[in-house]
C-alpha cells in the first residue's frame, strides 16, 4: 500500500495527521487526497482549488517523480510508492 | 462604546479589548497566516477573518466565542461552470489600437476573500462576501453555506453568462493591482453596503470597475458611476473601469454614500445615483485608501490622506485625518498624537473604521491609532503590529 508524507506545515492545521503512517490503497493521486480527506475533513480545500486541480504553490511527487496531471490529478500511485505533499518556499 | 477592536494583518488576527477603560491586545490569533479582513457581527457577536494563506487558498475562519477557538469555513467556491474573460496587464508592446482578438476563458476559482458584510436586521443569517476575481457571495445560514450571486457575475459590463456559453458582449471590467499576488490580473469586490432599511438594496466597489447598485436583493445589477472621473483614462467619465479604493454609508440616512476613489474623495447625497467630487488638494485631500462615514450624519467623513498614487505614504512624513461635517465643502486636518516626522504609513481601504466618537486606523508599517474625540486627537495602540490590512470595532 502506498504511504503518504507531507510538509509538517499540514499538521498545525490537521493535527490528526501528526505521528501516524498514513498508508492507503494504491489509485490515482485524487483517490489518495480523497481517502486523506476522509481521515481529515476539509484537508483537499488545503490542496486543490475550487476546481479540484492543485494549488499553485502545492507540490505533489511520486517518489522522485512531479505529478503530471496537476488539474485531474490522475497520475497513478502504485503500491510500493511513497506519495509526498509539498509546498513552495515564499514570502517573509 | 466599542469594547473591541480587530486587526487583520500580515501576522494573523489581532484582537484588542477595551477593559478599565485601557485597551489590552491579546496574543496575536491566527499565527503567521495572512489575515486580510477581520470583522464582527454585531447581531451576534461571531467573529470573522479572512485568511489569505500563502499555499493552502482563502479560508474564511470564525469564533463563536470571542475568539478563544476559531473553526474553517470552507463552503464558499465558485459553482462549476463559473468562466471569466481573462485580462491581462498592459505590456510595453501593448496596441490599444488593435483589434481585440477572442477573448480567453479561465474557470473561476476564489483567489482573495476580500471584504465581509453582514444583512440588516431583516436578515439574521445573512453574510456577504467579496472577492477576487469578482464574485459576490451570500449566505442565508451564518455562513455554513455561500452562492455566487449569478446576476452579478453574470452582468453584461462582465461578458454577459459564461455559464451559458460565449461572451455576449465585452468585458468592461478591469483587473485589480491587489490579484497580481495570485498570477492574475482581475477584479475583486472588497466593499459592501447593505442599506439597514431596505435589506434588498445594496452597493458594492470593484477594483477596478466601479460601484453597482442592486435594489431587488441582487436579481439585477446596475452600474452607479455618473459624476466620478477617471483621471487615468482617456474619456474620465467613462461608464466603467474606475478605482474605487472603498465605499461607505451613512447608517442612519443611507442615501449619502462616500467613496474614496484612486482619483480622488467623491460624495453621493442620492443612494449613489450621481456623485461629485470633493477632494481638496490644497489640504491633502485627494488620494488615499479608506473612508470612514458618521454613522448620525451622512455629511461627515474621515479620510487618511496620502500623497499620492506615485508615492502612497504620508505627505510630508507626518501622518493625518482629515474630517469634513458639510459633505465636503471643507475639511479639517488632524494631527494631535500622530507623528509628524519621518512617518511614512500608508492606510489601506480596510484600514479605518469609525464606532460612535471612536475612530481606529492602522498602517502597513504596523502602527495602530484610536481617537475618542471624533478623530480630533490620537493615541497609539501600539508601533510594532505586523502590516495592518484591516480594522474593525466590534
Amino acid at each position: 500500500m502506498p504511504t503518504v508524507a507531507m510538509t509538517p506545515h499540514l499538521y498545525h492545521f490537521f493535527p490528526v495527521l501528526e505521528n501516524r503512517k498514513i498508508t492507503l490503497a494504491a489509485g490515482s493521486v485524487v483517490e489518495l487526497l480523497a481517502a486523506i480527506n476522509e481521515i481529515a475533513p476539509g484537508f483537499t480545500d488545503y490542496v486543490l482549488d475550487d476546481r479540484g486541480a492543485l494549488r499553485r504553490h502545492v507540490n505533489l511527487s511520486i517518489n522522485n517523480t512531479m505529478v503530471v496531471d496537476r488539474k485531474k490529478l490522475t497520475d497513478h500511485v502504485p503500491d510500493d510508492a511513497t506519495l509526498y505533499i509539498f509546498q513552495a518556499l515564499s514570502g517573509g | 462604546m466599542p469594547n473591541i477592536i480587530l486587526l487583520g494583518t500580515r501576522k494573523g488576527t489581532v484582537i484588542i479589548d477595551r477593559s478599565n477603560a485601557a485597551w489590552h491586545v491579546r496574543p496575536i490569533q491566527h499565527a503567521g497566516i495572512p489575515v486580510c479582513y477581520a470583522t464582527r457581527d454585531p447581531r451576534n457577536g461571531t467573529l470573522w477573518s479572512s485568511l489569505d494563506h500563502g499555499h493552502w487558498g482563502p479560508k474564511l475562519s470564525r469564533s463563536i466565542d470571542a475568539g478563544k477557538t476559531w473553526e474553517d469555513v470552507t463552503s464558499l467556491k465558485y459553482p462549476e461552470g463559473a468562466r471569466y474573460i481573462v485580462k491581462y496587464l498592459p505590456t510595453p508592446d501593448f496596441d490599444p489600437q488593435a483589434p481585440e482578438g477572442q477573448p480567453e476563458y479561465a474557470e473561476a476559482t476564489v483567489f482573495k476573500i476580500w471584504n465581509i458584510a453582514f444583512g440588516n436586521t431583516e436578515q439574521p443569517g445573512r453574510l456577504y462576501a467579496g472577492t477576487i476575481p469578482g464574485g459576490l457571495f451570500v449566505s442565508d445560514d451564518g455562513g455554513d453555506s455561500w452562492k455566487l450571486n449569478r446576476p452579478l457575475w453574470n452582468h453584461e459590463s462582465r461578458g454577459g453568462d459564461l455559464f451559458a456559453g460565449g461572451a455576449t458582449s465585452e468585458n468592461r471590467w478591469g483587473g485589480t493591482p491587489a490579484s497580481i499576488d495570485y498570477g492574475v490580473f482581475e477584479p475583486g469586490i472588497h466593499s459592501i453596503v447593505v442599506d439597514p432599511r431596505d435589506s434588498r438594496h445594496l452597493h458594492i466597489a470593484v477594483s477596478s470597475a466601479g460601484v453597482l447598485e442592486t435594489t431587488d436583493g441582487g436579481k439585477t445589477w446596475a452600474g452607479r458611476n455618473s459624476g466620478v472621473l477617471n483621471d487615468y483614462l482617456p474619456n474620465p467619465e467613462a461608464e466603467w473601469g474606475h478605482d474605487p479604493h472603498f465605499i461607505a454609508g451613512c447608517g442612519a440616512q443611507p442615501n449619502h454614500i462616500w467613496q474614496q476613489n484612486h482619483c480622488g474623495v467623491f460624495y453621493s447625497e442620492d443612494s449613489a445615483q450621481s456623485w461629485k467630487k470633493v477632494s481638496l488638494p490644497d489640504v491633502g485631500v485627494h488620494f488615499g485608501f479608506p473612508v470612514a462615514v458618521d454613522a448620525e450624519d451622512g455629511r461627515t467623513a474621515w479620510v487618511v490622506p496620502a500623497q499620492g498614487d506615485f508615492q502612497r505614504m504620508a505627505i510630508g512624513g507626518g501622518l493625518c485625518v482629515a474630517r469634513t461635517d458639510d459633505g465636503g465643502q471643507s475639511w479639517q486636518v488632524f494631527r494631535n498624537g500622530l507623528p509628524q516626522t519621518n512617518a511614512y504609513d500608508i492606510v489601506l481601504r480596510h484600514g479605518l473604521d469609525i464606532a460612535g466618537d471612536h475612530l481606529c486606523f492602522g498602517s502597513t508599517t504596523g502602527n495602530v491609532y484610536l481617537s475618542e474625540d471624533r478623530g480630533e486627537t490620537w493615541q497609539c495602540l501600539g508601533n510594532n503590529f505586523p502590516p495592518v490590512y484591516s480594522v474593525r470595532f466590534g
